[in-house]
């Protein structure tokens, strides 16, 4: 019996801040201090909070360290384990307040959130199957499998009003009603982790910390549509997830609750892992099922739909990861307790990693229909160095941004998809005014023109010479004619591209020509960027008025640019400078400005 | 859901379900499933497409086909979007001939646009489409270019990524159809490219040569290496004696190349084109191909007699030949070891003929005409050297004919019809039909079944081995013994009757294989017909009945019968399987592995 349990979180923004060496210091500590039976050590799930991590909870309390060192275990246990003294330097500043230590579910971070999907995660230890068991695990199948039908089941999640957080939000219960539809005398059930979004790890971040949750709704979307196999396509990139579901699987299977017969009522469904190999498309539905099949992972045209013909020309349904992690709290607690929150079309919370210029970046769920000004400055903690807000990117390379100008927008599927943007998986992406709009969308498109599949037109050859156009605009050799070749070429390859990937991959250039066109313009017009960041229309420029004239950018300089005597103004020749900013850095009066 | 089908209590059944759809505004009745291609057909609409070859690639890729339909999110690709009940389609909307336009000038933009220089220049369905789409710039997207090295490894054919536009036409016909897949996709994204796996040249795969990528290229990439300049520098040295033969199947479709209905017998036009080439003697396969009959027909007595490797299989298409050897190394045996009606033909003619003419081998150019692009890998092989010198010299395409003929300027279409050169000549029936799949079954049981029964047939025909479907089968009752016979095109099909016999189950004692579908008709080296011909009219079967019309109209239709043929046994080959005959008309295979492995 246990009197204390401390919780490492083994999340991927704290393993690679260093929670590995934290959990090997912690546990040689505690053997030390004599209490190795007295205090458990359990390395969990994502708690969210990953730019103050890496992240020790102590219970009982809680006390929420943040950004432990190694150095300071020895002092968290002799101090707070051994002696009971919280080590108050350590605590989250958030949580210190006039008033003393407050909760941590007090703080701004995680007041306004609500935990569904990522609910286990950071609580329990994900190799654990009875840890699972513990917070109500399996319950939910054994609900379903001794006391529902399959259709009462997807009755259920109709009525909950779920809608597929992968991105395209179409409704889950209607998804698992057309393929229960289709008769056939083999259907899969498939979960898609491919997670290819740069920048997000939400689905990781479940299959890493609570991977049963997939399983277990994977085994009930089994039974809801007749399906006896399963198959989890997730990226390579994720070895610690792959590890863990199979550590999971292969628990369920050991205690009758995956495989043949579970909880002994006959029903028989099995889950295996399939591996992507590098391919962002192979996050497309039916890219994904011909990837299964051992083919060249490109999409193929809809219709057939997966729900009559998926892998292997059976009845398939396919969800993301974070729609099954909402499956079983929905069987548990009923469909209405799903509906009530949320907006009128989007029910529930969604998990977003919010990045970019914000304080707090990490994971976190908020229930929908929270204002984008209360994610960015009362979840996020405001935007750092006192800079103001201009954009927020989301749905990633598929998404658009939304403005300041819209900042008070209630997040949901539909509201998004009305500004021109998208809800997308979850990434986040803050921007502040020292952002470039035009950069920003050449990064996405970048990212889209390397992982285009190459089978059609349009997205082959369309989203490349976009690009062009882009990087043409951003080294100051745009025109006028280029923008409206730029738009013409998205409304095209939207028009007619023939997947998701392409159909979206304007997305980005078209959201920013909506909204910030004045940008546009000044790098075509104007030849500038007005955020300073498209390094060909850049200047550096000596101050005459700051410069000491001690020579140290001269030498400095890689291409002799830089002219002046000793002790008067120096000058930089702009056709031999080629921006790489080592003068800047030298200079120790601030006399070297960018325009 | 097919317009029609076979059910198993052998009736047929028409699918009677039918949906109302409205295409540019026409109300139209059309069966349920079909896609929009094919229902705006029957509106008399011929929506452009590209990439789609039905039945083989139907993969909605170049986006061409685009159209409109009401209710959807965006521009749908009409050869693979079913109809439904109530559909509105719209074809022909200023955004669907912008899109199209635009897909077009994207294609361009990275496409070696040299037509001037290009084979394909006049019949190229990239060049066609510019023309109705109304292409004003071709440069209108001209951004970063891919660079490719063509690939000439291989004896029969060029590859040239530079003017792909990744159809996916040929990887689907050498994968689905074929079978084999050396050629795919390779990287993703702008720099996708035809090639084989781990960038392999395809000199080292083991592509059998069939050519059937090339029949369905819609642009200059894949050709044939061309030797036309050898050929004609072979006519022009006065120290050589050129002499030529043609295959049967190429009689069948020359004509194409000069704009004459598919299927018109230019038999006579051929032999006056070639004698006005100045080709010193003009003779035929089809004389061969008798030859061939003799020699394989007894092979097949005799194994079937004295207990040897059953089933025979013929051996007379060299794609077919490479595709055992490399993924059937273990039947060899079951193989023929009778030569090629071509490479028979050569060694006939560099010792028979040579010695009858006084002739020295070393100064015979024996030159080719054939369907086929594997003709062209069939003349390197080992042991087809009867006389010390290559059986055959050259090898080239119906199409390679074609330029031939047109470049010097010769009036095809004005030509009188003449006669081939005796003696080598001289054929049969049985040896014309050689060009269709079922042909050479035929015309061997034509001489089979009168040698084993001794009986002359009382109707030469054996329709159970015509058509062309993949897979045939019959059986035949003679001399008191049940025959049991296959016959196959296209490598695909080949594969389920070589299973079988690896397997144990064969119940056949002879089978044809032809490595392209519909046999020889359809090589790789005959006339290319857009996809837009491939997918309404069956090609093989229109040039298949030319040559079995010739069949019917011959006056000897049996290859014993072959008063040429018989002569060639008596002053020279003895008897059919003497040691003479083995010598001079019989080949060796050999094992060859898979690559890549």
């Amino acid at each position: 019996m246990y009197r204390s349990h401390v919780l490492v979180c083994g999340g991927s923004g704290c393993t690679s801040a260093g929670a590995p060496k934290i959990l090997e210091v912690l546990n040689k500590e505690i053997a030390k201090a004599g209490i190795k039976n007295e205090v458990s050590v359990v390395e969990t799930g994502c708690h969210g909070l990953c730019d103050y991590g890496p992240i020790v909870v102590v219970y009982p309390g809680p006390t929420f360290y943040s950004k432990v060192r190694p150095e300071d275990i020895p002092e968290i246990v002799n101090e707070h384990l051994v002696n009971g003294q919280v080590v108050s330097r350590l605590v989250h500043n958030a949580e210190i307040t006039d008033e003393g230590i407050k909760s941590i579910n007090e703080t701004d971070f995680y007041k306004k959130q609500y935990r569904i999907a990522l609910r286990n995660c950071g609580i329990i230890n994900p190799e654990n199957i009875e840890e699972y068991i513990a917070t109500g695990g399996y319950e939910a199948l054994g609900r379903v499998l001794t006391q529902y039908t399959p259709e009462q089941v997807i009755q259920i999640i109709i009525d909950s009003e779920l809608r597929g957080r992968g991105g395209g939000g179409f409704p889950t219960g209607i998804k698992w009603k057309l393929a229960r539809a289709n008769d056939a005398d083999q259907k899969y059930v498939c979960c898609n982790a491919d997670e290819g979004d740069p920048g997000a790890f939400m689905d990781r971040s479940v299959l890493e910390g609570d991977p049963h949750v997939v399983l277990e709704a994977m085994t009930i979307a089994g039974y809801a549509i007749g399906a006896s196999q399963g198959y989890i396509y997730i990226r390579a990139e994720y070895p610690l997830a792959i590890e863990r579901l199979n550590k999971a699987i292969a628990q369920a299977r050991e205690y009758g609750l995956l495989g043949k017969d579970i909880f002994g009522t006959g029903f028989n469904f099995d889950i295996e892992l399939r591996l992507g190999a590098g391919a962002f498309v192979c996050g497309e539905e039916t890219a994904l099922m011909t990837s299964i099949e051992g083919n060249r992972g490109e999409p193929r045209p809809r219709p057939p739909f997966p729900a009559q013909k998926g892998l292997f020309q059976k009845p398939t349904l396919l969800n993301n990861v974070e729609t099954y992690a909402n499956i079983p709290q929905i069987i548990l607690n009923g469909p209405e307790w799903f509906s009530s929150m949320g907006t009128e079309k989007s029910k529930g919370t969604k998990v977003f990693a919010l990045g970019g210029k914000i304080r707090n970046t990490g994971l976190v769920e908020i229930p929908m229909g929270t204002t984008l000004r209360e994610v960015v400055e009362d979840i996020g903690g405001g935007i750092p160095n006192n800079k103001k807000f201009k954009a927020a990117q989301t749905g990633g390379p598929s998404g658009g941004c939304i403005p300041a100008s819209k900042y008070d927008i209630p997040i949901d599927y539909d509201n998004l998809v009305g500004i021109g943007s998208m809800m997308g998986s979850g990434g986040l992406i803050v921007m502040d005014e020292d952002n470039c709009m035009v950069d920003i969308a050449k990064f996405f498109l970048e990212f889209t023109v390397d992982e285009s599949c190459g089978k059609c037109t349009p997205c082959r050859v369309g989203t490349k010479r976009l690009y062009e156009i882009l990087d043409k605009i951003t080294k100051g050799n745009g025109t006028m004619e280029d923008l409206d070749k730029l738009e013409e070429l998205c409304v095209y390859i939207k028009e007619n591209a023939l997947c998701g990937l392409g159909q979206s991959a304007p997305n980005p250039v078209l959201s920013t020509l909506r909204y910030f066109r004045d940008e546009y313009i000044a790098h075509v017009k104007d030849k500038k960027c007005p955020a300073a960041v498209c390094k060909a229309l850049l200047s550096y420029v000596i101050d005459p008025n700051a410069c000491r004239g001690c020579t140290l950018c001269a030498r400095s300089c890689p291409n002799n640019a830089i002219s002046g005597k000793v002790k008067e103004a120096h000058v930089i020749d702009q056709d031999k400078c080629v921006k790489c900013g080592v003068c800047k850095e030298k200079c120790r009066f601030g006399a070297i400005l960018i325009r | 859901m097919p317009l029609w089908r076979y059910t198993d209590t052998l009736e047929w059944e028409v699918n009677m379900d039918k949906v109302n759809i409205k295409i540019n505004g026409i109300p139209l009745e059309v069966p349920a499933g079909i896609t929009i291609l094919e229902a705006a057909k029957m509106a008399h609409i011929d929506i452009p497409t590209l990439c789609f070859l039905k039945e083989i690639n139907e993969i909605g890729a170049c986006r061409i086909c685009v159209v409109e339909v009401k209710g959807a999110r965006s521009l749908v690709a009409s050869c693979v979007y079913p109809v439904s009940d109530g559909m509105e389609i719209r074809t022909d909307s200023p955004k669907i001939l912008a899109s199209r336009k635009k897909t077009l000038e994207l294609i361009l933009s990275d496409h070696d646009r040299k037509c001037l220089s290009c084979v394909r220049s006049g019949h190229c369905e990239l060049q066609k489409l510019c023309k109705d789409l109304g292409i004003d710039d071709e440069t209108i997207y001209a951004g970063e270019r891919n660079h490719y090295e063509p690939d000439d490894s291989s004896p029969h054919m060029v590859r040239d990524n530079n003017k792909c536009i990744l159809c996916r036409r040929c990887s689907a016909v050498c994968d689905h159809v074929q079978g084999i897949g050396v050629i795919g996709a390779n990287e993703r994204g702008f720099k996708t490219n035809i090639g084989c796996a781990f960038d392999m040249d395809l000199g080292e795969t083991s592509c059998v040569s069939c050519g059937q990528c090339i029949a369905v290229c819609p642009t200059g990439a894949l050709y044939e290496k061309d030797y036309t300049n050898e050929v004609f520098a072979a006519i022009n040295d006065p120290d050589k004696y050129v002499i030529v033969q043609t295959a049967p199947a190429v009689r069948a479709a020359l004509g194409e190349a000069f704009g004459l209905p598919i299927g018109t017998n230019v038999q006579g036009k051929m032999v006056a084109a070639l004698r006005r080439l100045g080709f010193d003697k003009v003779f035929d396969t089809d004389f061969a191909a008798d030859l061939t009959i003799m020699e394989e027909a007894h092979e097949l007595i005799d194994r079937l007699q004295s207990g040897g490797t059953l089933p025979l299989i013929t051996s007379c298409s060299p794609g077919w030949i490479k595709f055992c050897e490399h993924y059937y190394p273990d039947l060899l045996d079951n193989l023929s070891s009778c030569k090629s009606p071509q490479q028979m033909f050569g060694a006939v003619t560099k010792t028979y003929y040579a010695k009858k003419m006084g002739l020295d081998p070393k100064n015979i150019v024996m030159v080719s005409v054939m369907p086929c692009t594997a003709k062209k890998f069939e003349i390197t092989r080992d042991h087809q050297n009867a006389a010390g010198v290559p059986d055959v010299d050259i090898a080239i395409t119906t199409r390679e004919l074609a330029r031939m003929i047109e470049r010097v300027g010769i009036n095809f279409l004005a030509l009188p019809d003449e006669e081939f050169d005796d003696p080598l000549g001289r054929s049969t029936g049985a040896a014309v039909i050689f060009g269709a799949t079922g042909g050479v079954m035929e015309a061997a049981l034509r001489t089979a079944v009168e040698t084993l029964t001794g009986e002359e047939l009382p109707d030469p025909v054996f329709s159970e081995v015509r058509g062309t479907a993949g897979i045939k089968t019959a059986t035949y009752n003679v001399a008191g013994m049940d025959i049991n016979v296959a016959v196959a095109s296209g490598l695909g099909n080949a594969r389920k009757l070589l299973d079988e016999i690896k397997e144990g189950n064969s119940p056949y004692h002879f089978i044809e294989i032809m490595a392209c579908p519909g046999g020889c008709v359809n090589g790789g080296g005959q006339p290319q017909q857009p996809a837009s011909v491939r997918n309404s009219v069956d090609i093989r079967a229109l040039r298949a009945k030319a040559l079995y019309d010739q069949d019917t109209a011959m006056k000897i239709r049996k290859s014993h019968e072959n008063p040429a043929v018989r002569q060639l046994y008596e002053e020279f080959l003895e008897a059919p399987g003497s040691h003479v005959a083995h010598e001079i008309l019989h080949t060796s295979y050999v094992k060859r592995a898979v690559n890549p492995y």
